[in-house]
C-alpha cells in the first residue's frame, strides 16, 4: 500500500469513467460516468495529500516549517471543493436531463439535436 | 518515526486495501457495462463506498464521511430519483457506434497515467520522516496534523482558501436556482 497503488486505482477508475462518459447514449449513464471520474480525481488528490511532501517542508527544513505543516492537507481541501462542485453539477445535469425528457420524451444524448436545425 | 502507530504496515491493512481497490474497480466497470440503469446506479453506490473506505486508509476520515454523506447519501439518491422519474429503466443505456474507438482511447489514457505514475520518482512523506532531514518542530507538526485532521482542514478552509470557500457557496446557490428554474412547470 503506497502512493503508486492508490494512483493506479485512481487511473483505472478514471479511464472506466472516461469510457462510459464518451460511449453512452443515455444522459443519466453519462452523468454517472462523470461522477466516477470525479471520484477518481478525489482519490488521487487525497493520496497525494497523504504521501507527498510540500516543497516548503522539504527544501528549507528550518524556515517556518511548523506553520506550513497544515498545507499538507491541501489535497483534502481540494477534494472537498471537488465534491461541492460535483453536487452542484449533478443537480443541474439531472435538471437538464428531466427538462429534455419532458419536451422530447427521450434520454439519449444523440437525440437531443434541437440546436442543430 | 512513522505516521502510523504500527498499524499502517500490517498485513490486514494491505488486505483491506486490495479488497477495496478490487471492489471499487469492479463496481465502476459494472456501472458502464450494466444495461439496466437502476442496477448501474446501485453499483455506483458500491464504488463510492469502496472509495470512502480507501479515504479512511489514507487518514482522511473527514473526506470519507463527506463522501458517504454527499455521494452515497445525496448524489446517488438524486440519480436514482431521476431514473425512476423518467421511467427509462428497461431501455437501458446502450453505447453508440463509436464504442470501440472510445474504449481504445480510454485504455490508452489509463495506460499512460499508470506509466507516468510508476516512472515518476515521488518524494514520499514517510521516507522524508525516516531520513531525519526535517526539523524536530516540523516532524512533530506533521504527526500532529495527521493525528487529527479536521481542525487543520477547517483552518485551511477559512484562512488560506476562504475565497474559494465563499465562491463555492455562491456556486451552490446558483445551482439550486438554476435547477429550480429548469424543472419548473410552465
Amino acid at each position: 500500500m503506497s502512493l503508486d497503488n492508490f494512483l493506479i486505482v485512481s487511473a483505472i477508475i478514471f479511464s472506466i469513467g472516461l469510457y462510459g462518459a464518451l460511449s453512452k447514449r443515455n444522459a443519466i449513464a453519462v452523468l454517472m460516468s462523470i461522477e466516477l471520474m470525479f471520484n477518481a480525481v478525489n482519490l488521487a488528490a487525497v493520496a497525494f495529500s497523504r504521501y507527498t511532501v510540500p516543497a516548503t517542508l522539504f527544501g528549507r527544513p528550518e524556515s517556518g516549517a511548523e506553520q506550513m505543516t497544515h498545507l499538507l492537507l491541501t489535497g483534502q481541501v481540494f477534494s472537498i471543493f471537488i465534491i461541492t462542485i460535483a453536487a452542484a453539477e449533478v443537480a443541474l445535469g439531472l435538471a437538464i436531463v428531466i427538462a429534455v425528457y419532458r419536451s422530447r420524451s427521450t434520454l439519449f444524448v444523440t437525440d437531443a439535436t434541437q440546436m442543430r436545425k | 518515526m512513522t505516521l502510523g502507530q504500527g498499524t499502517e504496515a500490517s498485513l490486514i491493512v494491505d488486505v483491506v486495501f486490495w479488497v477495496l481497490a478490487v471492489s471499487s474497480i469492479v463496481a465502476a466497470f459494472a456501472v458502464v457495462q450494466m444495461r439496466n440503469l437502476f442496477r448501474a446506479a446501485l453499483f455506483l453506490i458500491v464504488s463510492f463506498v469502496a472509495v470512502a473506505g480507501m479515504f479512511v486508509l489514507l487518514r482522511a476520515e473527514f473526506i470519507a464521511a463527506v463522501q458517504v454523506l454527499i455521494y452515497v447519501g445525496a448524489i446517488s439518491v438524486l440519480i436514482i430519483f431521476a431514473i425512476l422519474m423518467t421511467g427509462e429503466v428497461e431501455t437501458g443505456s446502450p453505447a453508440h457506434s463509436l464504442r470501440i474507438p472510445v474504449a481504445i482511447l480510454a485504455a490508452l489514457f489509463g495506460i499512460l497515467a499508470i506509466f507516468v505514475t510508476v516512472q515518476t520518482d515521488w518524494i514520499i512523506l514517510d521516507d522524508v520522516l525516516q531520513s531525519g532531514n526535517l526539523s524536530a518542530s516540523a516532524t512533530s507538526g506533521i504527526s500532529e496534523v495527521f493525528s487529527n485532521t479536521i481542525p487543520w482542514i477547517a483552518r485551511l478552509l477559512v484562512q488560506d482558501f476562504v475565497l474559494a470557500f465563499e465562491v463555492a457557496s455562491v456556486v451552490l446557490l446558483a445551482a439550486i436556482i438554476g435547477a429550480l428554474a429548469l424543472i419548473r412547470e410552465r
